[in-house]
């Protein structure tokens, strides 16, 4: 098969796979509202919390007045939403149900409908994300440096930190193989994102060896670069820097995908079939 | 009595069933180490920019992490297993299995299961709550210990009133796991007070999910800046709730038919 054809089948592939995700997710409105409160609280909570803060100490902190926090976090939750997966639940139960089976039997790779998957239940939630982002930005009033320049580079980052996130998150869902207890590293998983990649606080307002980490490994290039460099907060440097990093950071997890997926299905052994 | 003797035979069972699967334990320390390890660090970034959040204190703030943890581990301890429990039975029919017992039917499904694990939050969030109110120290009277424990108390019911009427929906709808959860994931802002939130927020994390009661108030009640008005409006809503939801209770039996039958 050449690279024409195989690159139709797959447009085909995913296709199919957004009528069955729209499909599912009409079938799941109440899962849709839980998810949706799960996306918008924390962000909105860390918002009001940086808030009070700034406003308590003279209007300003590390840089961030009331309203940059606000738009730092309405972009973060944008972003976050756009970015986000939920593959490490996912596999845990296909593999303890034994369903990664009827993958297997597929011809192609079965990243390949994760991914479809993933991206067609986005466009059904962005759009409801927007107009919740929208109404928090008139009780809010974010306030933010937006350039031409930055909002064009933007849209390269957002593209490489979902592809990023993905990949790695994706890698790290293979550890239901080895294990049945996935909350635990998924917990660890968590916690690093949650410092080290802006989610409790804008990077920026860390001491320096904890941007020093966060910049060598990945998690800030997963969520907090895109937030910062749309905000305008960074240098036409700092984006470069930082978009190379990212395509760095995504050879690495195309390398750790790959291994990881290997190793794995050679350890399944179909439980339930 | 009678209750105690019951729950203390059901805390046995969980026990001997739990302890064949001694690893939980170890992996449940981990995880509850890194949740409240989680939960002092981002206090500790938040309170390096300033020396009060809203009129909070980092010692009262500590106290309310302590509440937040010992609340969440009752919830996970025995009221959140004993509500899905119940939820499954009425959909398969198993419960009239517990209906044919010789006890209080609202009190077998309220303690027919218990997460022990569950006690190492419980554990934390009392330690975390002490470490507070030695620190607090001289500023903690009788009046506020008392307070304190009152709205604990009164939180506790309330907590319990809302999954058990949110439980009992599912003798009539089908789906109602999904109401839990969303009570679970709106806990999470119970670990800031809520009279950081603008109006909007702090009326449904008060009054639609009583959040606020769980956490923010009793840590008020700690610090003493609880009037007698709120105290007694908090003791007063536990009551109303109690009853509210003995009587959905009592209504969604009599809708209930089995399964089987």
């Amino acid at each position: 098969m050449n690279l024409l054809e195989e690159l139709r089948s797959l447009a085909r592939l995913y296709g199919q796979q957004f009528r069955t995700t729209f499909a599912t997710m009409l079938q799941y409105r109440a899962s849709l509202l839980i998810w949706m409160i799960a996306q918008v609280l924390e962000p909105l909570v860390y918002l009001i919390v940086w808030s009070t803060v700034s406003n308590g100490s003279g209007g300003s902190v590390g840089g961030y007045t009331a309203q940059g926090f606000a738009a730092y976090y309405l972009a973060f939750m944008l972003v976050n939403q756009v970015t986000y997966t939920w593959i490490m639940w996912e596999y845990e139960y296909r593999i303890r149900q034994g369903a990664l089976s009827f993958a297997l039997l597929k011809p192609v790779h079965p990243i390949h409908a994760d991914i479809s998957e993933n991206l067609s239940s986005k466009l059904i939630t962005l759009p409801i994300l927007l107009v919740v982002a929208f109404i928090l930005a008139l009780i809010f009033h974010p306030a933010a440096a937006l350039t031409v320049w930055a909002l064009l580079a933007f849209i390269p980052a957002l593209v490489l930190a979902f592809l990023l996130r993905f990949l790695l998150e994706w890698t790290l869902a293979q550890a239901a193989f080895w294990t049945t207890r996935v909350s635990a590293t998924n917990q660890v998983y968590f916690l690093l994102m949650l410092f080290l990649a802006g989610q409790i606080a804008p990077l920026t307002l860390f001491p320096r060896w904890i941007q020093i980490v966060a910049d060598i490994l990945p998690f800030r290039w997963m969520l907090g670069f895109p937030v910062e460099l749309v905000l305008g907060r960074l240098t036409q440097a700092q984006a470069l820097e930082g978009l190379a990093a990212q395509a760095v950071w995504l050879a690495v997890s195309l390398v750790l995908v790959r291994l990881a997926w290997r190793a794995g299905v050679r350890v399944y052994s179909a439980v339930g079939a | 009595m009678n209750t105690l003797r019951l729950m203390a035979v059901f805390f046995r069972v969980s026990v001997l069933n739990e302890t064949a699967y001694r690893v939980n334990f170890f992996v449940q320390l981990f995880q509850s180490l890194l949740e409240l390890g989680t939960a002092l660090a981002g206090l500790a970034v938040i309170f390096s920019y300033t020396n009060s959040l809203g009129d909070w204190s980092p010692n009262e703030m500590l106290a309310l992490v302590g509440v937040y943890f010992l609340v969440g581990g009752v919830i996970s301890l025995v009221i959140q297993p004993g509500m899905s429990a119940l939820i499954d039975a009425v959909r398969d029919g198993t419960l009239d299995f517990t209906l044919t017992k010789p006890e209080d039917a609202q009190l077998l499904v309220s303690i027919q299961r218990v997460a022990i694990w569950s006690l190492l939050d419980l554990l934390m969030g009392a330690g975390v709550l002490a470490a507070a109110l030695i620190r607090l120290g001289e500023n903690l009277g009788a009046r506020q210990a008392a307070g304190f424990i009152g709205m604990l108390l009164a939180g506790g019911v309330i907590v319990y009133s809302f999954w058990l009427i949110l439980a009992s929906l599912s003798f009539w709808l089908v789906r109602v796991e999904n109401l839990l959860e969303i009570f679970q994931s709106m806990y999470q802002a119970g670990r800031w007070p809520v009279s950081l939130y603008p109006g909007w927020l702090r009326f449904g994390l008060t009054f639609i999910v009583p959040v606020a009661f769980a956490t923010s108030i009793p840590a008020q009640a700690l610090t003493g800046r609880l009037g007698g008005t709120t105290l007694l409006g908090a003791a007063g809503l536990a009551i109303l709730m109690f009853a509210l939801a003995r009587l959905v209770w009592r209504l969604g039996l009599r809708h209930y038919s089995g399964a089987s039958a």
